[in-house]
């Protein structure tokens, strides 16, 4: 916590959690897409299903998933926004029962290029979000971080080959987690670094054979 | 997080010869690895932002849950012109209490704001700034500094208490808001760093065991009039504080004591809407005529 958390941030109203960290779940989850959204089916659980409508909640997701920062002002017009730029979204009540936090969102992606995500994440106050779950795999993914996220198979070496491009170009690792489904399928991987991810970095993994998807994340607080 | 001390910085800014807010810009510049003046440049912006809430909220704009609206506009109205003599509270306070209520109308109404410390409390700091800035001429300079008064009084609060009304109540937020404004006006007043601690200690030691009870879970019903109320507080604890008057508990143990009321409310209590004026006739007739008796708001 620093001083710009606490006069801070300059966001659209009128709730930190309802509405600034709704538009930064939205834009996170269209970084993991790694394109633009074409389609997006939405399900909203505990508070945001109860009280997103007044809250702006449904217009601030879809205003992350364009792309856009907390205290952008076209925000309370998001949906007209969305239309002309060809996104289709469709809103839903879910229950994911009591063990998810209340603030929570479902993302069901569809991107330009017809690649497809499902994303599960939460608000949890005062604007700081996670992203828990990614197709299924459960991560924890804050933002805090400028991070590097790579869907991979699960073989010997990759963790290794990875850091070392991270290494070869002096990025420092802050924190990092492994998931993976069963031995030797896929893994998901998230390497939250220092500084930013260069762009070399994310060309050199993408092309390392067991890589399957790689995306470069930005820090969340604009 | 590790605990803060708002004793240990004002004893450090007293041993210094720095006024309070001095201290905060030399210590907040190097903790952020910014210049002074980057710094002050950065807490300017933030003091754009708030004005222009100001601004926006006494167009008289109206919430996006229809609970809300206009009323900044109508004190001013009320309290300025040919009749502004009828104001019990004089020109300087009900204008604080005016601009309070607007910039927290702008919030409520998906207006751009500041959080500070929250959304739902992001009218109070404006409000008590700006009406003093106006009738005593104060420059953006020593009003930047003066934010970062307030800055350091939040980060103490957050890290001994919570700044949250899910976690500590309304006392967490307009509570906050009102000791962080206090101290912030005393300082920009030329009190001294003993007495800044002191009008942090009475705003907040004033609106200890607030509760927060939005009614149908929305930042309009009462969060806006309570932006208000926080203000005046605010601006009694720095005339309470700048006529040498002391608080008997100091500032650190106030906010601890804030955090044990904070721990010691039910849930109904902390922003769940469930408890407070949320559960009146009224306020539950307020939530159906929003989100329809079955509660369904996207439907």
């Amino acid at each position: 916590m620093n001083l710009f958390d606490v006069i801070g941030p300059i966001m659209i109203g009128p709730s930190s959690s309802h509405t600034a960290g709704a538009v930064r779940l939205g834009r996170l989850a269209r970084e993991l897409l790694g394109e633009p959204v074409v389609a997006a089916d939405i399900g909203l659980h505990g508070s945001f299903a109860r009280t997103g409508k007044g809250h702006g909640t449904d217009r601030a997701l879809i205003a992350g998933l364009m792309g856009w920062q907390t205290d952008d002002a076209r925000i309370p017009h998001a949906f007209e926004h969305a239309s002309h730029a060809g996104l289709t979204f469709h809103f839903e009540m879910v229950c994911l029962g009591d063990s998810a936090h209340p603030n929570t969102v479902v993302f069901a992606l569809k991107g330009q290029s017809e690649g497809v995500l499902r994303i599960t994440g939460c608000s949890v106050g005062g604007g700081r979000i996670k992203i828990t779950e990614i197709n299924g795999f459960p991560l924890e993914l804050t933002g805090d971080f400028a991070a590097l996220v790579t869907l991979h198979q699960d073989r010997p070496g990759v963790i290794h080959s990875v850091t070392g491009i991270l290494a070869a170009r002096a990025v420092n690792i802050a924190e990092m987690r492994v998931s993976r489904r069963k031995r030797g399928s896929t893994a998901v991987m998230v390497i939250d670094v220092d500084g930013a991810v260069p762009d070399e970095v994310v060309s050199e993994v993408a092309v390392l054979p067991q890589i399957l998807a790689v995306r470069r994340l930005n820090p969340v607080v604009e | 997080m590790e605990k803060l001390s708002l004793s240990a910085w004002l004893d450090e800014a007293n041993a210094s010869t720095l006024s309070f807010g001095r201290f905060c810009l030399q210590t907040q510049a190097l903790e952020l690895e910014l210049t002074e003046i980057e710094l002050s440049e950065r807490m300017k912006q933030t003091l754009s932002v708030m004005q222009q809430a100001i601004a926006y909220g006494l167009t008289g704009v109206r919430s996006t849950g229809g609970l809300v609206g206009g009323v900044g506009l109508q004190l001013q109205q009320y309290s300025t012109g040919d009749q502004a003599a009828r104001s019990l509270l004089g020109p300087l306070a009900a204008k604080a209490a005016a601009y309070a209520l607007a910039a927290n109308e702008a919030n409520a109404a998906m207006g751009k704001i500041c959080a500070a410390p929250t959304a739902g409390s992001s009218g109070v700091l404006p409000g008590v700034l700006f009406a003093i800035a106006e009738d005593r001429g104060i420059n953006q300079d020593d009003l930047s500094v003066a934010l970062l008064v307030a800055g350091a009084i939040g980060m103490v609060i957050a890290s001994r208490a919570s700044l949250s009304g899910a976690e500590g109540g309304c006392q967490a937020e307009c509570g906050s808001a009102a000791a962080m404004a206090a101290g912030a006006v005393v300082d920009l007043l030329g009190g001294s760093p003993d007495q800044v601690g002191h009008a942090a200690a009475l705003a907040l030691k004033n609106l200890l065991g607030l509760v927060c009870d939005p009614v149908a879970g929305l930042v309009e019903v009462p969060c806006v009039k309570r932006n208000a109320g926080a203000a005046i507080i605010a601006l009694l604890a720095a005339d309470m504080a700048l006529a040498g008057i002391k608080s008997v508990i100091p500032i650190d143990e106030v906010i601890d004591a804030m955090a044990t009321v904070g721990r010691a409310m039910n849930a109904d209590l902390r922003e769940t809407g469930l408890g407070g004026l949320a559960a009146t006739p009224t306020g539950l007739e307020c939530a159906e005529r929003i989100f329809g008796a079955k509660n369904h708001p996207l439907e």
